[in-house]
């Protein structure tokens, strides 16, 4: 099967907070000296791809769409051994929405040719709008399934995928026709593995293809109707209110004495 | 004209807290556009259900078929789009179950609107809906204006005032539509967890534990303090990525967002990420060795101390005082 991965670059989500900072006038997190990450989720979605193949063959594409930095995620990729690598760049101040990036990734994936499957990561751990994946199915009118953390096929049944999906109540077991999207969320299986040393050398000589939206035939004006609909208006780091009691007391026993009051206190009037 | 707010409600869930919480989001936000507050039920509803409902609308618009009784991902979708569709409203609001995380973006598509999910508060703004939400790992909150209509919205289903009972009785309308069923998807296996296996989202007392426990073995110790309060068991990434503990316990951004009246946290940092998971608690507290932990940023009181010394003789003191 054909498969593409959109792969997605954020700010290291494990940032200490006290280093966090905003720019206002862009409504943005201001990156600082902070590090770009590939999304987790997107992670486990390569990653979920990467054992779909070692197990049924096919080739798998991985797509991104950022500024021109998110080339790193896509070598990363690339010495996971992905067949083909696809940058489309952008240089907008603020963040494109998920209609956009939905919009573009599409535009891309019909450039590139037919696929059967394509996989996104849940959500995202920056802007986290959990989006993207089924907006994408409904650029193709392709069916969707969320949440998956397994995928697999059967050789007597072509065209038909098996995917197992978390619920809130568990999981369901669903079969699907391709094409679909698939939104890949995180378990113990899917577990990104790391790339070898060698691998990570020889993808910084790889071709990796680098398309303007101009190349995938979009314009700011083309993404208009994206672009408007929902507006970041505000985007503030809140301040923490709460203030922490301590529980105090001579001993340790009473400290513990006291702690256990206050939370027999709450469990009681709850 | 006035403006119409959908409530979802799904029968698969029926009427619990977070489909009260969604509805009381949606009598409110009513009130604000001076609207009218439809509740939309959608699969196999029984007439008790659509009595229940029924107290906190104006309108109850009912979409039954059989083939809607178990929730399908593109099926429920189009039955859903369909009945919208009729209804023309400037806001639809779901919980925030995945079912409804995974159909709110592409409800919003199909109607042209806009949308936006894990909203924490709503208010009315003129022609648009301000929503607001964490982003970055909850070290940001961030405020969208939803100017398309329809705004597509998911909630924090558990985090608002239940809906209050309305004076005057809503009108009940049964919705006519022609669905199919779509095969291309199919369901083959559904497994629930077994029902006295209550849920971590539902729980309303957690004891939870973190890195700092250093292995498996403490959390029987966290099992035993657990039981003496009646309270679930639940852990940080650190330790579900250690094995810890099964990966099913984890709170956070990546695991589950809970809501309880209480949250103990065990030896647990307090990184952003497993904050998010617990933003909607009513009550968080904390056992730590290190006063400048940043959960006790958010705690409401908290004892500094190793939780080895601690653990054991507050589960007596605790079963003493509730005796």
């Amino acid at each position: 099967m054909n498969i593409v991965v959109c792969l997605k670059q954020i700010l290291d989500p494990e940032m200490p907070s006290r280093d966090f900072r905003i720019d206002a006038a862009t409504r943005e997190a201001d990156r600082g000296t902070a590090g770009l990450v590939m999304n987790i989720f997107c992670a486990n979605a390569l990653e979920t791809a990467l054992q779909f193949r070692e197990q049924h063959g096919g080739k798998i594409t991985v797509v991104a769409f950022g500024t021109s930095s998110a080339e790193e995620i896509l070598r990363k990729a690339l010495a996971l051994r992905v067949d083909t690598a696809v940058l489309v760049q952008h240089d907008f101040a603020q963040r494109p929405n998920p209609w956009v990036a939905a919009r573009v990734l599409a535009a891309t994936i019909r450039k590139l040719g037919d696929f059967d499957i394509i996989l996104t990561g849940r959500e995202s751990g920056d802007w986290g709008d959990g989006q993207t994946g089924g907006l994408l199915a409904e650029e193709f009118s392709w069916p969707c399934v969320s949440f998956a953390d397994q995928l697999n096929t059967d050789a007597t049944k072509p065209g038909l995928v098996k995917i197992r999906r978390q619920t809130d109540q568990g999981s369901e077991t669903v079969e699907a026709n391709v094409p679909l999207v698939i939104t890949v969320t995180n378990n113990d299986q899917n577990v990104p593995r790391i790339a070898k040393t060698r691998d990570v050398m020889q993808a910084f000589r790889q071709p990796l293809t680098n398309w303007s939206l101009a190349d995938i035939g979009l314009d700011k004006q083309s993404l208009e109707e994206c672009l408007t609909g929902t507006e970041v208006v505000e985007l503030t780091i809140p301040i923490k209110q709460a203030h922490c009691e301590l529980v105090t007391g001579e001993t340790l026993e009473e400290r513990i004495a006291g702690l256990a009051q206050r939370i027999v206190a709450v469990v009681q009037s709850a | 004209m006035t403006s119409v707010v959908i409530s979802c409600v799904f029968t698969w869930t029926g009427i619990d807290r977070a489909a009260l919480g969604v509805l009381g989001a949606g009598q409110r936000l009513a009130q604000e556009l001076s609207g009218r507050h439809t509740i939309l039920i959608l699969g196999s509803p029984s007439d008790d259900l659509v009595a229940e409902v029924a107290r906190f609308a104006d309108c109850v618009q009912v979409m039954s078929d059989p083939m809607l009784a178990n929730y399908h991902s593109e099926t429920t979708l189009t039955a859903l789009t369909e009945a919208c569709r009729q209804l023309n409203p400037a806001v639809i609001l779901l919980g925030n179950d995945s079912y409804c995380q995974e159909m709110a973006p592409r409800l919003a598509h199909r109607l042209k609107g806009s949308a936006t999910g894990d909203a924490l508060s709503l208010k009315a703004e003129g022609e648009a809906v301000l929503v607001t939400r964490s982003v970055y790992g909850g070290k940001a909150l961030a405020t969208f204006a939803l100017r398309r209509k329809p705004a597509v919205i998911w909630v924090r289903a558990r985090a608002y005032d239940p809906a209050r009972p309305q004076d005057a009785s809503a009108e009940i309308v049964h919705m006519q539509l022609k669905i199919e069923e779509d095969q291309r998807v199919v369901l083959i296996d559904r497994q629930t967890q077994p029902q006295d296996a209550a849920r971590l989202e539902d729980a309303r007392v957690i004891v939870s534990g973190g890195r700092g426990l250093g292995g498996p073995e403490p959390f029987t110790h966290l099992q035993s303090l657990a039981s003496a309060m009646g309270a679930q068991v639940a852990a940080s990434r650190a330790a579900c990525d250690a094995g810890w503990v099964p990966a099913g316990w984890q709170v956070g951004q990546t695991g589950k967002k809970v809501a309880p009246e209480l949250y103990l946290a065990i030896a647990i940092s307090g990184a952003s990420q497993h904050i998010m998971g617990i933003a909607d608690a009513k009550t968080i507290a904390a056992i730590n060795l290190d006063p400048d932990a940043p959960i006790f940023h958010h705690c409401q009181f908290g004892l500094v101390d190793d939780y080895r010394k601690v653990v054991g003789p507050l589960r007596e003191k605790i079963i003493e005082l509730l005796a």
